[in-house]
């Protein structure tokens, strides 16, 4: 009887679980699960984000794949994201050693940290107008103090101007906003590690360095790593910046700067071929997945 | 003495780092309150006299305060049910063992790694199909489901939640909703308020789906306001006044960030560690 009691509670609280789930599970299967699915169907079709959706097999993806402005786009994606991850990583790993060293002992950490994760938290939209204002080549601050501070002779620099200089520009304006996103992750990594092992290498007498390539790095590697794969899924799908300080889809000058994500965009959303926006962004998936596996594999097989 | 004088160099690099930092808001502050044609010859840090002419033009060209209510129109309920929904969530997923609990975390984690632009046009999409274009729904509700936040909460309560204590108040006869209400939420509100205020700075920043989704220009939202800076040739020959619908714009972040800088850092360290 007690037992039997027991049981029936047991199958309410259960029924309490499904309730307190049933919320998300609905809203995510509508707004999550389908709209990522719905992109894959839509990826075989011809559809035009209207009317009847022809299936066309694999068509799109042959179009992507032979399309030489899909690959010019990844190559300046990739272009503009590695010039960023490394200035930004980079930069990241230095501030870690610095306010990880057992010798320096720098202080304000809190403070510092604040600072540098500022111009996360700013709006791409307003960072994007902001540097746009800035670098402008006629009237901008930037080429103001440059000139008077003797640094720039003759023509001002069309900084956005230039096949040249505006991916650099996009790839640093990228790493000043978001270094200190990586730098927080990598110091509250050395935080997560145990003090005892440090005390242990005092006690060894171990140097600093070796301190850190023998202690700090190996297990930083997790967080390395989350690091690596979150900054490349974010790098490939840049976007804003690149948008609204380039001329929208165009990526002005001549196209340098068109992410792939903006040349999805341009077809999803401008022209109306949504079936072939869907095979790029699930192309675009595909190439994540492989570099991303790579990385994993990469940085695991260093710790053997 | 060497170690002292490298001590100082490092500080000095650091401050520098942090002034880069700086340097663009207090630019934009100052040009904000010059005319166009002072900032057009020369820089300084000196503030203008123009700030109330480059407000009449700003508000010339668009309501900033309009744009500021309908952010604050989407973002508020977003964060809110982003916060209540997922704790309720992570709350279900811990305490209660049924069946698809397993399948449901999987899931949640998978699509973490799932990257925004899969699921884009498939969204706008089913907006289209929904008829809810130029509505405000399709950018609050999905918050409900935040697998991110969801995930993050478990974590926090599998950590600080004790078994005795829900066992305790069970016995005490108290009702599986009110355990949650009066007891889970308390227990789990400084991981709900480092999440909510992630939730509500991205939200407030958010630009691609508002720019996607609305159409008419009385229900944009701050970002798409100022982006649609752009179109308007008249106001971009008036520098100052970009500059000071920039800083609008940024000003309640610099707010936000001014009083809840701690758990702003806070839950970026933790996604670092939990990962």
């Amino acid at each position: 009887m007690a037992s039997q009691s027991g049981r029936k509670k047991k199958r309410d609280l259960n029924k309490t679980g499904y309730i307190c789930v049933a919320p998300f599970v609905i809203i995510f299967l509508i707004f999550n699960v389908y709209p990522v699915l719905r992109t894959l169907y839509l990826s075989f079709t011809d559809y035009k984000g209207f009317g009847e959706a022809a299936f066309t097999g694999l068509q799109n993806y042959v179009r992507v794949i032979t399309d030489k402005f899909f690959w010019r786009d990844l190559w300046n994606t990739v272009k503009i994201w590695s010039v960023n991850i490394v200035l930004q990583l980079g930069l990241a790993f230095l501030l870690t050693i610095i306010f990880s060293d057992i010798k320096y002992k720098v202080k304000g950490l809190g403070i510092y940290r604040a600072l540098y994760y500022l111009p996360n938290l700013i709006a791409a939209t307003s960072v994007a107008f902001l540097f746009k204002t800035l670098l402008d080549w006629r009237y901008g601050t930037v080429n103001q103090i440059l000139s008077s501070a003797g640094l720039a002779k003759g023509e001002p620099i069309n900084w956005l101007g230039s096949t040249v200089t505006a991916p650099f520009v996009i790839s640093v304006i990228g790493a000043w906003m978001w270094f200190g996103n990586s730098f927080i992750m990598l110091m509250a990594g050395v935080q997560g590690i145990s003090k005892d092992y440090f005390e242990a290498a005092a006690i060894d007498g171990a140097g600093r360095w070796k301190v850190f390539t023998k202690i700090t790095l190996p297990l930083l590697k997790p967080i390395m790593l989350y690091v690596g794969i979150t900054s490349l899924i974010g790098g490939l799908q840049m976007f804003d910046l690149p948008f609204l300080m380039c001329g929208g889809t165009i990526g002005n000058p001549s196209g340098s700067t068109q992410t792939v994500v903006m040349y999805l965009y341009k077809f999803g959303f401008e022209t109306n071929q949504v079936g072939f926006a869907s095979a790029i962004a699930y192309f675009l998936f595909m190439i994540i997945l492989v570099v991303s596996a790579v990385q994993f594999k990469l940085l695991n097989s260093k710790k053997d | 003495m060497a170690f002292k004088v490298k001590k100082t160099i490092l500080y000095v690099a650091l401050t520098i780092l942090a002034v880069t930092c700086l340097f663009p808001f207090l630019l934009m502050m100052v040009n904000a309150t010059r005319t166009g044609s002072d900032i057009v010859k020369s820089f300084t840090l000196i503030p203008g006299k123009a700030l109330a002419d480059n407000w009449t033009t700003v508000s010339g060209y668009f309501n900033l305060f309009r744009g500021m209510a309908n952010s604050l129109l989407i973002a508020i309920p977003a964060t809110i049910f982003s916060s209540y929904f997922s704790a309720l969530t992570a709350y279900g997923l811990v305490v209660y063992k049924f069946k698809g609990n397993k399948a449901i975390s999987l899931i949640i984690v998978i699509f973490m790694m799932i990257p925004g632009q899969l699921s884009l046009l498939g969204f706008y999409d089913l907006v289209t199909s929904l008829n809810m274009i130029d509505s405000y729904i399709p950018l609050i509700l999905p918050s409900v489901a935040s697998a991110g936040t969801v995930f993050f909460l478990r974590q926090y309560l599998e950590s600080s939640l004790q078994p005795a204590l829900l066992e305790a108040a069970r016995i005490d006869g108290a009702g599986e909703a009110r355990i949650f209400h009066k007891i889970v939420l308390p227990l789990m509100s400084p991981g709900i308020a480092t999440m909510a205020i992630g939730a509500f700075i991205g939200n407030w920043n958010n630009y691609l789906i508002p720019l996607i989704l609305l159409n008419s220009p009385d229900k944009f939202t701050l970002p798409v306001m100022i982006a649609s800076l752009n179109s308007s040739t008249d106001i971009t020959a008036n520098q100052g006044a970009i500059y000071l619908a920039v800083a609008i714009s940024v000003l309640p972040i610099l707010i936000v960030f001014a009083f809840c800088s701690k758990y702003i850092i806070s839950s970026i360290s933790a996604g670092g560690v939990k990962e």
